[in-house]
C-alpha cells in the first residue's frame, strides 16, 4: 500500500513538473514555417477609423495574405495602455501590434516594448509621409512604429443655434465664444451651450492643452521644469471653472469623455464642443445617431484675447502610430499588416474619420480623389490643413502616465471646488518635478 | 484496538493521497503567488522587457505608509466597507425577517431577490452608470417626476455624493446575498424558544433581539467576513461607474493598486500594496472570529 502511494504521488509530481515545463517550452517556440502566422492587434474603438472600417482592412489584408491571420481586439482608448502593458509581460506577448498614442512612445521605448523599424521603412515611406507624422513614432533618430493617425481637436459648432442667436461667423476668441454662449443661454436656445471632455482622464488633458497654449501657457519651461502652474495656466483653469459655475459649460463635462461630448452635441444639447475629427462624419451625416445632421460646423479652436492672435489658434496633437511588440514571434507578418494599414491606398480609402499621413495624398490628382473619397472629406480636408498646423504636442516624457494622472486630479479638484486652481496646479507641478527627478 | 488504529491511519493516508493533487494545485495558485508577491514587494521592479529589478528592502512599504494618498485611500476604502457592510447587515436582517414572517407573495419576493445578485458586477455597474446619467438617467427622471428636483443633476461629479452612489449601486447588487443567508438561518431556528417567549409575554421586537439574533451569530459571522473582505477589495464597480473620480473621491485601495501596477508600471509598489491588502483582510477576519465565533455553539 505504502509503496503504491509513494509511486502514485511521485507520478503525480512528475506529471505536474512536465506539464509546467511543457507549457513553457511550447510558449517560447516560434511559429514554424509554412504554418499560418497569427498577428494579434490591440487598438481603440474611439476616435479615428471605426471598428467596421478596421475590420474591413483586416479582411482585405487576409485576402491578400492567406498565410497570415489577423485577430483584432478593440477596447476603449482609456484601456489600451494598461491592457498592452499587462499583455506584454508574457512570452509571447498577448498582442503583436498595438495602437500607440504619441504620449506613450517615450515610456514604451524606455521599457523596451517596441520593435525598432527604422531599417524596415522604405525610402518612399520616409520621403512621402509628413515629417510631423514620423515625429510621432521617432525618438533619437530611431522609429518605433509606423505613423498611422494625424489628429487634432477642432471647434465644432451648431450652425442652426448660432444663426438663431443672431451670429453669422464662428468665434475666433474664447471671449467671443462666451458672449455667443451667453446670448444663446439668455434666449433659452440651449441650457448649457458648451460641452467638454473633462472627466478624470487623458481627454481632459487634451482640452486643457488647447486652452493652455491658447493663453500663452506651456507645460514645461525651457529647463524642462513644469510651468503649467504659472499665471497663464492658473488663469485657464479659473476660466474653466467659471464657465461651469455660470452655467455656460455643461456641468456634466467633468465626467465626460469624447464619446459623451459627441452624444450631447449630436442630441442638439450643445452649441459648441471640442472633439477629434471623427465627430464630423457622425454628427453631420449619421441620421441614426445624430439629430443635428446638416447643421454641424467645424473650425479652428479659438484662443484668448490676451495673446493678441499670435498664434491665431491652439489645439492639441492627438496623433498615434501602430507599433510592433519587441517580443512578438511574428514581427515580419506584423510589419506586413502595419504597412498595409498605413499605406497610401488604405488611408485614402478609409478617410472619412481620419485623414492620410501621406503628404502625397494632398498633392495633384490625389487631392481631388481624397476630397471625393467620403461625404465628410470636402469639409474635413481643408479644416485639417487649417487646424493641424496649430496642434501642440503634449510633453515627451517617460513619466507621462503618472504625470498626466496628477494633472487630471488637479483639474478635477479645481473643477469640483476642493482646491483653488492655484493650489491644485501647484500640487501637480510638484508631483511632476518629483517624477522628473526619479 | 491496535488494528483499528492502523485502519484509521490507513484511511488518513488514503485521504491525504486523494487530496494531494488538488492540494498541490491549490498551493500552486495561492501560496506561490502570495510568496512571489511578497518577494517582489522588496524590489523596485519597473514593468518592461528585460528591465533589471533593484532590491530596496522595505522602501516600498515605507514609501506607501508615509504617503498621504495611501492613507486617504485607506480611509475611503474603510468608509465604503463600513457603510456598505453595515447597511447590508441591517437591511439584510430586515428583509430576511420580512420573508420569514411569510407575508402574501413571500415566495415571489424570495425568488426575485436573487435577480440582482445573479447580474454580473460589470453589468450592474454599467446599468447604474446609466441610471445616474446626467442627461438621460432614470434617477433624474424619477426624482423630477416626484418633484424632488426641478432640473437634472450631475450626480457623479460631486465628490461628496459620488462615493455614496457607488455604495448604493454595490448594495443593490450584494444585499440579496446577506438577506438569503439570514433567511436560511432564521428558517432553521427552532420555533419552541420563540413560542415560549411569546407565552411569557415578550413582544416581537424583544423576541427578535434577545432570542433570534443571538442564534444568528454564525450567519452574521459568515456574512461579515465574506462581505468585509469583498467590500475592502472593491474594484470593478468603481472602475465602471467613476474610474476613481471625481478628483479621486472614489479611489479605493485596489484601484490605487491597479494604477500603480498597470498604469504606472511600478510592480514593486503594486506588490507591496497587494500584500498590505491581504494582511488587512486577514486581520479583519481574525478580529471577527475572535469576537463572534464561540466553539461551544457547534457542540450544542
Amino acid at each position: 500500500m505504502r509503496t503504491f502511494q509513494r509511486t502514485a504521488l511521485l507520478m503525480v509530481a512528475v506529471l505536474l513538473v512536465i506539464s509546467v515545463v511543457g507549457c513553457q517550452s511550447t510558449s517560447e517556440t516560434q511559429a514554424p514555417a509554412g504554418e499560418k502566422a497569427i498577428v494579434r492587434v490591440l487598438t481603440m474603438d474611439q476616435a479615428a477609423m471605426s471598428v467596421d472600417q478596421m475590420n474591413e482592412v483586416a479582411t482585405e489584408f487576409m485576402a491578400a495574405n492567406p498565410d497570415i491571420t489577423i485577430e483584432m481586439t478593440y477596447v476603449p482608448y482609456e484601456q489600451v495602455h494598461d491592457k498592452f502593458v499587462t499583455g506584454a509581460a508574457t512570452t509571447p506577448p498577448a498582442y503583436d501590434v498595438v495602437m500607440t498614442d504619441v504620449v506613450w512612445y517615450d515610456e514604451f521605448i524606455k521599457k523596451g516594448y517596441l520593435t525598432d523599424i527604422t531599417d524596415k521603412a522604405t525610402q518612399e515611406m520616409k520621403d512621402d509621409i509628413f515629417p510631423t507624422a514620423w515625429n510621432v513614432v521617432t525618438r533619437n533618430g530611431k522609429s518605433y512604429g509606423m505613423p498611422w493617425l494625424l489628429d487634432t481637436k477642432y471647434l465644432f459648432y451648431n450652425t442652426d443655434l448660432l444663426q438663431q442667436a443672431g451670429f453669422t461667423n464662428p468665434p475666433k476668441t474664447w471671449e467671443e465664444l462666451l458672449t455667443m454662449a451667453q446670448a444663446m443661454k439668455d434666449q433659452g436656445l440651449v441650457e448649457y451651450p458648451i460641452v467638454w471632455s473633462w472627466a478624470q482622464a487623458e481627454a481632459a488633458i487634451c482640452d486643457f492643452t488647447a486652452l493652455l497654449y491658447g493663453n500663452g501657457g506651456t507645460f514645461l519651461d525651457e529647463s524642462g521644469q513644469p510651468a503649467f502652474n504659472n499665471e497663464q495656466g492658473v488663469a485657464v483653469l479659473e476660466w474653466m471653472k467659471s464657465t461651469i459655475d455660470n452655467g455656460l459649460s455643461n456641468p456634466a463635462s467633468a465626467q465626460y469623455l469624447e464619446g459623451d461630448v459627441l452624444n450631447t452635441f449630436a442630441q442638439g444639447k450643445a452649441a459648441f464642443a471640442l472633439n477629434w475629427l471623427f465627430m464630423y462624419d457622425v454628427a453631420n451625416f449619421d441620421t441614426e445617431n445624430s439629430q443635428v445632421t446638416g447643421k454641424v460646423g467645424i473650425t479652428n479652436i479659438p484662443v484668448f484675447e490676451s495673446i493678441g492672435g499670435n498664434p491665431p489658434s491652439a489645439s492639441v496633437d492627438g496623433s498615434s502610430g501602430f507599433s510592433i511588440t519587441a517580443t512578438s514571434p511574428n514581427v515580419e507578418a506584423a510589419w506586413k499588416y502595419v504597412t498595409f494599414l498605413t499605406s497610401l491606398d488604405t488611408q485614402m480609402k478609409y478617410s472619412s474619420n481620419q485623414l492620410p499621413i501621406w503628404a502625397t495624398a494632398y498633392e495633384g490628382e490625389n487631392l481631388d480623389t481624397l476630397k471625393a473619397a467620403s461625404r465628410s472629406n470636402p469639409v474635413t480636408v481643408p479644416a485639417f490643413a487649417d487646424q493641424f498646423q496649430y496642434a501642440v504636442l503634449r510633453p515627451n516624457i517617460a513619466y507621462y502616465q503618472e504625470g498626466s494622472t496628477a494633472l487630471q486630479l488637479a483639474l478635477q479638484e479645481a473643477l469640483t471646488g476642493q482646491k483653488t486652481p492655484q493650489e491644485a496646479l501647484d500640487a501637480a507641478a510638484a508631483k511632476w518635478a518629483e517624477l522628473a527627478a526619479q | 484496538m491496535k488494528s483499528q488504529l492502523t485502519m484509521r491511519q490507513k484511511d488518513q493516508r488514503l485521504a491525504w493521497f486523494l487530496i494531494a493533487p488538488s492540494l498541490v494545485i491549490i498551493l500552486g495558485v495561492t501560496l506561490y503567488p502570495i510568496l512571489n508577491t511578497l518577494y517582489l514587494s522588496f524590489f523596485e521592479a519597473p514593468a518592461g522587457i528585460n528591465l533589471p529589478k533593484t532590491f530596496v528592502g522595505l522602501e516600498n512599504y515605507r514609501g506607501l505608509l508615509t504617503d498621504p494618498t495611501f492613507w486617504a485611500t485607506i480611509g475611503r476604502t474603510l468608509y465604503f466597507t463600513i457603510v456598505s457592510v453595515g447597511l447590508e447587515l441591517i437591511l439584510g436582517l430586515a428583509i430576511a425577517q420580512l420573508i420569514q414572517s411569510h407575508p402574501p407573495g413571500w415566495r415571489f419576493l424570495r425568488v426575485s431577490l436573487i435577480i440582482p445578485w445573479a447580474i454580473p458586477t460589470i453589468v450592474n455597474g454599467a446599468m447604474w452608470r446609466w441610471i445616474y446619467s446626467a442627461d438621460f438617467g432614470a434617477l433624474n427622471g424619477l426624482l423630477q417626476e416626484l418633484g424632488i428636483i426641478t432640473r437634472y443633476q450631475v450626480w457623479l461629479v460631486k465628490p461628496a455624493s459620488a462615493m455614496n452612489l457607488v455604495i448604493l449601486a454595490d448594495l443593490w447588487h450584494v444585499l440579496p446575498f446577506a438577506a438569503l443567508i439570514f433567511q436560511a438561518a432564521l428558517a432553521a431556528l427552532p420555533e419552541e424558544l420563540d413560542e415560549a417567549a411569546k407565552v411569557d409575554g415578550a413582544n416581537a421586537w424583544k423576541r427578535f433581539w434577545y432570542i433570534r439574533l443571538p442564534q444568528l451569530r454564525l450567519a452574521i459571522l459568515v456574512v461579515l467576513i465574506v462581505r468585509t473582505v469583498e467590500a475592502f477589495r472593491v474594484f470593478d464597480i468603481v472602475y465602471i461607474i467613476t474610474r476613481g473620480g471625481p478628483a479621486f473621491a472614489t479611489m479605493t485601495i485596489t484601484y490605487l493598486t491597479y494604477l500603480e501596477t498597470f498604469a504606472y508600471g511600478k510592480l514593486g509598489t503594486g506588490a507591496a500594496l497587494s500584500f498590505l491588502i491581504s494582511l488587512f483582510t486577514l486581520l479583519m477576519a481574525v478580529i471577527y472570529i475572535r469576537f463572534l465565533y464561540r466553539p461551544q455553539e457547534q457542540s450544542e
